[in-house]
């Protein structure tokens, strides 16, 4: 049952991906895309709460009665997410403001569920904090390259630094939330067709 | 903030602050459940009812229960709470009363619990920070903005089912670029009614 860590690392972020294959969760974190900072930040707790929250499920997957297991799960879910919400407020406030309730619905994000739910419960605790950790990791990567590309087109710049000259003219579409579909249908686009050639 | 008319917000919220098509909200069940209208319908519905009147209770909890024992942090989880608590309760009323409905409607609302947009919508209501009747009317305006979007979306899927997509891009890829391309559309609305 217990597979290699390496191999989980290899399932979660490559084969499996959340995004791509399973096209699950991208509701809480692509609308923050249009800033790469706030993308980083909002990737960052999506990570640790999937594989902190996987962590714990697996160490009380004996104890957790099957009928009320979900809602024990939506318990250690948002036992994370306000935490890691009371982290920003005091710390970084102002991303915190920019964030605005987005950080509360990474409780609703159906990776984090879909984690617990399919592996944490059935799996050792180490084993599953690695699912949990590369699962968050996989999606951060997708999530990143779509900020980077819509802050780079879009504000002509890279966590705020200016990159292009005074010349460039900003894409606007790219600061709208259509664009945020469109590049992450490209996205997808491009790692099935190579998925497909290399079977 | 409070000055917005509940009929300009219920307006807005369905054309110029679309719930998914502008604030992303609901993605999962929108990409997952598009493939047929009949479907896509039901869960529509189900997120309107369920939408309203969530909003309307946890604004109620949030204002008279949250804030005056200075219980802010417990929002999320409370909201929550509240929400799968009234999804459970309601799948069982439509149980024991109409079996008719709960076949149409009764697998959809499990999953309701856990769609990003009603949450979303009370923590929206939160933030901005409106009074009851605002809320009730933003609730609404947001489902039946979700239900429009959820149908359009089924509607132009089931018609392009029978085209040639390149193999990559079929399932979710062009699901995307068709509601980018929504999204798009619903950038003409924008200006028409303010909402924040």
């Amino acid at each position: 049952m217990n597979e290699k860590a390496g191999n989980v690392f290899r399932r979660t972020i490559f084969f499996e991906n959340p995004v791509i294959i399973q096209i699950l969760g991208i509701c809480s974190t692509l609308a923050v895309t249009n800033k790469l900072l706030n993308t980083l930040i909002m990737c960052i707790g999506l990570t640790l709460t999937t594989a902190l929250s996987s962590l714990s499920v697996s160490l009380m997957r004996k104890a957790i009665p099957r009928k009320v297991r979900m809602i024990v799960e939506v318990f250690v879910i948002a036992f994370y997410v306000i935490i890691f919400d009371l982290f920003l407020k005091a710390y970084l406030p102002e991303i915190s403001v920019a964030l605005g309730p987005y950080v509360g619905l990474i409780i609703t994000n159906c990776i984090v569920m879909g984690r617990t739910e399919a592996y944490a419960l059935a799996n050792s605790p180490t084993i599953s904090f690695l699912d949990g950790l590369g699962s968050g990791l996989g999606y951060s990567l997708i999530l990143l390259i779509v900020a980077t590309i819509r802050e780079i087109l879009g504000f002509g710049s890279l966590f705020g630094f200016r990159i292009f000259g005074e010349n460039f003219v900003n894409w606007t579409i790219m600061v709208m939330p259509a664009s945020a579909f469109f590049v992450l249908a490209v996205i997808l686009w491009i790692f099935k067709a190579m998925m497909i050639k290399k079977r | 903030m409070g000055e917005i008319s509940p009929f300009v917000l219920f307006l807005g919220s369905i054309f110029t602050g679309n719930m998914v098509l502008s604030y992303f909200l609901g993605m999962c069940s929108f990409i997952s459940v598009s493939k047929e209208i009949k479907t896509a319908n039901g869960l529509g519905m189900a997120v309107i009812f369920v939408m309203t009147v969530t909003t309307a209770i946890n604004h109620v909890v949030y204002h008279n229960l949250l804030v005056p024992f200075g219980l802010e942090y417990l929002t999320y989880i409370v909201f929550i709470i509240v929400i799968a608590a009234f999804v459970q309760v309601l799948e069982m009323i439509i149980d024991r009363f109409s079996p008719t409905l709960y076949m149409n409607l009764g697998i959809f609302l499990p999953l309701i619990t856990v769609n990003c947009a009603i949450l979303g919508i009370a923590l929206f209501m939160v933030v901005r920070n409106y009074g009851l009747i605002q809320s009730i009317f933003f609730g609404l305006g947001s489902g039946v903005g979700w239900w429009l979007a959820i149908v359009a979306l089924a509607a132009i899927r089931m018609r392009i089912r029978e085209q040639d997509i390149p193999v990559p891009l079929r399932g979710a890829g062009i699901t995307l670029i068709i509601i980018g391309i929504m999204a798009l559309a619903f950038i003409g609305f924008s200006g028409v009614f303010k909402l924040q």
